[in-house]
């Protein structure tokens, strides 16, 4: 018998577990599907980790590791190369691994932190032939980083999200000629420093508007056609041009992993494809919790500790019969220009002092203002002279916000123009 | 020296392989591919039809009615996942309720006896998510669901236990017939042999052409399919299928046996039998075809797109006989739809013309129609898998997150007989990189198990065809 | 007198920053589409001494991995980049690393050291 159980070893599922145990429990188990921990950061060797929990520019590997020798000095309990097969709702978790065989453990509260997987070719619908020589960014990051293998020679990158950037540079910097980056939208998809330092520095040229239509090969990729989108993101006839590579690598998105939350006919939503989640990061089945990628994706990691606290330090709550139900529920509204917000509801009487909205915005805007309102009435209004889709924001409210009246709904917006 | 040498090891060549196993005979099965089952048979709409569709009169009609009966047996033989999970043609007005009715007469004809035409009310407790407009549909209880690479596989693996030589890798250049005798020439050597079977698909005028006169042409008719993930596994129960029009059976929404929704496909005559391409014109039409049928396909939910190609003969039938000018060269051409559900009769039809050829073969005492059982570990219940992983530990270690595929599952699938040697054969053998992520997590893990299990280093490791190479080469190469 | 486009990446607004050159003059640098101080101190450095960390990794033997991640300390030079990665690329180590173990020092006297980025054993 666990009092908290943590479904996967990544950078969520980590900070989950130290910060249950530093609220006081002692039974906890990290189950993790790879071979170590640390997650998809093993694989993601630049820096620029850790700036706002450390205030210092880590690699992954290294955010990683000051967390995996926290869990080690805490003694939290942690079982490797073992795949959960399912998660009942009175919180049975069934797994296995090769040593232990099929096990199942009682917890007494559950926290996902499965992460997130690549969108892939599949998924995106790019036409052709089916060659050897297309990867997702993730894969060919793990070949690369991890194993030490080159994908190819010259490469086209679909998708300008940060790992499509990151591994522009990597690619380059171990002797391949990466041709172009190519983004459908209208502006790039990752953080601005990484086009930067991974394409400007390197004279990569990245492309807006451009996708690909096909990509052309019998055994390996011999080459795709790019294309230009119209505002609508309609191919613009006539603008198909063939560009000579052996490699395509697909940096198109990411989805969270929810099959196991699937399974358990918890709620998910369908902008985020994760979890409704409330202000303790509890999922809509009572004492599962979830954080990080699982419930949506995040642009960087420490924001992901952050939540994962949140979820680790609830979690243990709930084991100790401390976390309240009853209570006023406030509902989090995404209002115009918002694709989502979480938490999605919050127990007013579980807030000590504030509660973190993070949202993002659906398309790009410039000198606009974010306005919060309680039950349709403005309560603050924030000034940005930028908001990307591509990068998260984050509204601290504090908790008089949520006391002062009796409010329902919480809604945030984007009013273009001056007041 | 071969008594029967076999070109193709598709799913037509691999059931005649096995059949023809059960006779004292020496037996060769040639492709020039690196595995068995790539190319037609990887790539339809895997279904086992009833046999209401082909002509009364014609081989399609008379094989299809007698193969799809056969399927439960063997497939309980080979361990083959078959499920007979029934079929609608949809109708959506009174012309369309006319064809129908014309099916249902010609499935009488055939000899059908459980298939039943259902009016609009019956529909959606057939199948809660069809479309409104549709006017009625024609309901066959016994049309099945098949993976068909996998019956091939276990069909040439049976078939190499009961003493078949699979020869992959090994073209065919040139055949010659002196006395008694083939010689067919290969990218492998000299292969002789006394009948050959020629089932080589797309290419069997191309084969026959090698040695006889061109009396037949196989064009491949191409159709392009769309796979959904399977959290969209319910949209579905059964194949649905619209009334059939010249072109084919039209566009069809169906589960596999895997728990995946199929949808496609379309059909278009090609001239280059290499084309595998989709188009993104022709994937659009699919979808918008396929809306008609289920209005809410949760395309979003694809994860792959195929091309298949059909081995379409010109006179419209299976082509299934002895040469008229080269004795002991025995045609089987023009194997498309529903050349799957007739396989094993086309089989069995094979084997009784070459007999009669012949004039009969001496039974084996020992053939045994069972394969080796296949270990599908998320298919056990808790205790089983308990107990496969502590009698072997590698059950215990799951590479396919998605499928849920144990190492235990894949190194099986390398080891059998007709084993898996590249990425998509480990793939269509045990399904590691069939599912959501399509292989991103767990190629590299199923890369180093097929190097470690073949002895062979990594960047030999192919994705399918024998150039199909992965990776490159290694970092820091000095 | 010359003028070079740089983007300013010191924080996530990304401005266009306009960098003239005049050799003659007083203030050499003078920068422009900056809408903060620090823009204008990023902008000149970028002409006079571009710098970055640079991440990559190394052969390591007798380890889990083939590849230990790696990083350089401190900044070197945009230019010698390259230049660092021919003297990584023939580095090799074995097992066990502790992750900041010193794996180059001193590389091209740049005064910096190429570290591992991790612990592997």
């Amino acid at each position: 018998m666990y009092d908290v159980a943590v479904i996967g070893g990544g950078p969520a599922g980590l900070a989950a577990a130290i910060e249950a145990r530093r609220n006081g429990i002692q039974n906890i188990l990290v189950i993790e599907r790879d071979r170590e921990l640390g997650g998809i950061l093993q694989q993601c060797i630049h820096n620029g980790f850790g700036l706002h929990i450390f205030k210092e520019e880590l690699t992954g590997p290294e955010y990683a590791e000051r967390f995996v020798n926290e869990l080690n000095e805490l003694g939290i309990e942690y079982k490797l190369d073992s795949m959960v097969l399912e998660i009942t709702k009175d919180k049975k978790v069934h797994y296995v691994n090769s040593k232990d065989g099929f096990v199942s453990i009682q917890a007494k509260s559950i926290i996902l932190a499965m992460g997130c997987r690549e969108r892939t070719r599949g998924a995106i619908g790019v036409a052709g032939t089916r060659p050897a020589g297309v990867f997702t960014a993730g894969t060919a990051q793990r070949y690369l980083n991890m194993e030490g293998y080159m994908v190819g020679k010259k490469i086209v990158i679909l998708g300008s999200g940060d790992i499509g950037l990151i591994m522009a540079r990597r690619l380059t910097l171990e002797g391949a000629e990466v041709k172009i980056v190519l983004e459908r939208m209208p502006y790039p998809g990752g953080l601005t420093r990484n086009i930067v330092q991974c394409l400007n520095d390197y004279n990569i040229p990245l492309k807006v508007s451009h996708t690909i239509s096909s990509i052309k090969g019998k055994d390996r990729v011999e080459g795709v056609t790019i294309v230009q989108l119209d505002e609508s993101g309609r191919i613009i006839p006539g603008s198909e041009q063939f560009m000579e590579c052996d490699t395509l690598i697909l940096s198109v998105g990411l989805i969270p992993e929810n099959e196991l939350s699937e399974k358990l006919e918890m709620r998910l939503d369908k902008v985020t494809k994760g979890p409704y989640v409330n202000e303790a990061m509890e999922t809509s089945v009572s004492g599962i919790f979830a954080c990080g990628n699982v419930v949506h994706v995040h642009d960087i990691v420490d924001y992901v500790t952050e939540e994962s606290r949140i979820a680790g330090r609830n979690a243990a709550k709930y084991a100790k019969g401390e976390l309240k139900t009853e209570g006023r529920l406030v509902e989090t509204v995404p209002g115009n220009g918002i694709s989502y917000i979480v938490p999605h509801t919050i127990r007013v009487n579980n807030i000590e002092n504030k509660v973190d909205l993070l949202m993002r915005v659906r398309q790009v805007f410039h000198d606009v203002r974010m306005i919060i309102k309680a039950d349709g009435e403005k309560i603050r209004e924030i000034k940005k002279s930028h908001l990307l889709p591509g990068e998260m924001e984050r509204v601290s409210l504090d908790i008089k916000a949520l006391t002062c009246k009796n409010i329902a709904k919480l809604e945030v917006e984007i009013c273009e123009g001056e007041e | 020296m071969y008594d029967v040498v076999i070109v193709g090891a598709g799913i037509i060549g691999t059931f005649i392989a096995r059949e023809l196993s059960r006779y004292k005979l020496k037996i060769a099965v040639l492709d020039k591919l690196n595995d068995v089952a790539c190319a037609t048979t990887k790539a339809n709409s895997a279904i086992i039809h009833c046999g209401y569709d082909a002509k009364p009169g014609t081989l399609k009609a008379k094989l299809n009615v007698l193969g799809n009966p056969m399927f439960d047996s063997i497939c309980e033989e080979l361990d083959v996942h078959f499920k007979r999970v029934g079929s609608l043609v949809l109708a959506f007005n009174d012309e369309e309720m006319n064809t129908l009715n014309e099916l249902y007469q010609r499935g009488i004809q055939n000899g059908l006896k459980n298939i039943y035409v259902v009016e609009k009310e019956q529909l959606k407790s057939l199948e809660p998510n069809l479309s409104d407009s549709a006017a009625g549909a024609l309901y066959a209880p016994d049309c099945g669901i098949i993976g068909p690479f996998e019956l091939a596989v276990a069909l040439a693996e049976n078939a190499v236990e009961n003493g078949v030589e699979l020869l992959l890798n090994t073209e065919v250049s040139a055949i010659e017939k002196n006395d008694e005798l083939f010689k067919v020439q290969t990218t492998a050597g000299v292969i002789k042999a006394r009948y050959i079977i020629n089932c080589a698909g797309v290419h069997a005028d191309h084969i026959n052409n090698m040695v006889s006169k061109e009396w037949f042409k196989i064009t491949p008719r191409r159709g392009q399919y769309f796979v959904l993930d399977k959290s969209a596994g319910d949209l579905v129960s059964k194949v649905i299928f619209q009334c059939p029009t010249k072109m084919g059976k039209g566009v069809l929404v169906l589960p596999t046996v895997h728990g995946n929704i199929l949808v496609g496909p379309d059909s278009e005559d090609i001239e280059d039998k290499q084309n595998l391409e989709t188009t993104m014109e022709r994937l659009e039409h699919v979808r918008t075809a396929a809306m008609k049928s289920i209005q809410n396909i949760p395309f979003d939910k694809s994860i792959t797109s195929f091309t298949g190609l059909r081995a379409s003969a010109e006179k419209g039938d299976f082509i299934i006989e002895e040469s008229n000018d080269v004795k002991g060269l025995i045609n089987v051409a023009g194997i498309e739809s529903p050349g799957l559900s007739a396989s094993p009769a086309i089989a069995q039809y094979v084997v009784q013309l070459i007999k009669e050829i012949n004039g009969g073969f001496a039974e084996k005492e020992d053939f045994n129609p069972h394969r080796k059982k296949v270990m599908r570990f998320i298919e056990l219940g808790d205790k089983e898998k308990a107990e496969l992983i502590k009698n072997d530990p590698s059950y215990g270690r799951i590479i396919c997150r998605c499928e849920l595929i144990t190492e235990g599952e894949i190194v099986d699938a390398i080891h059998r007989k007709a084993g898996a040697a590249t990425l998509d054969g480990v793939k269509r053998r045990v399904r590691p990189g069939m599912g959501r992520c399509q292989g991103g997590f767990c190629s590299p893990r199923v890369m180093e198990i097929l190097a470690r299990e073949l002895n062979k280093d990594i960047l030999e490791i192919v994705k399918d065809s024998r150039a199909s190479k992965i990776l490159t080469g290694i970092t820091k190469e000095q | 007198m010359s003028c070079k486009e740089i983007i300013c990446i010191v924080c996530p607004m990304g401005c266009h920053l306009q960098v003239a050159e005049n050799p003659n003059m007083e203030e050499v640098y003078e920068v422009a589409g900056n809408k903060c101080p620090r823009g204008k101190v990023y902008g000149i450095n970028e002409m006079v001494n571009p710098t970055r960390v640079l991440t990559t990794t190394i052969k390591i033997e007798n380890a889990p991995l083939k590849r230990l991640p790696v990083k350089t300390n401190g900044v070197v030079p945009k230019d010698k980049i390259f230049q660092c990665m021919e003297v990584i690329n023939k580095v090799k180590v074995a097992s066990p690393v502790n992750m900041g173990d010193v794996i180059v020092s001193n590389i091209l006297n740049t005064g910096v050291d190429i570290v591992a980025s991790r612990s592997m054993r």
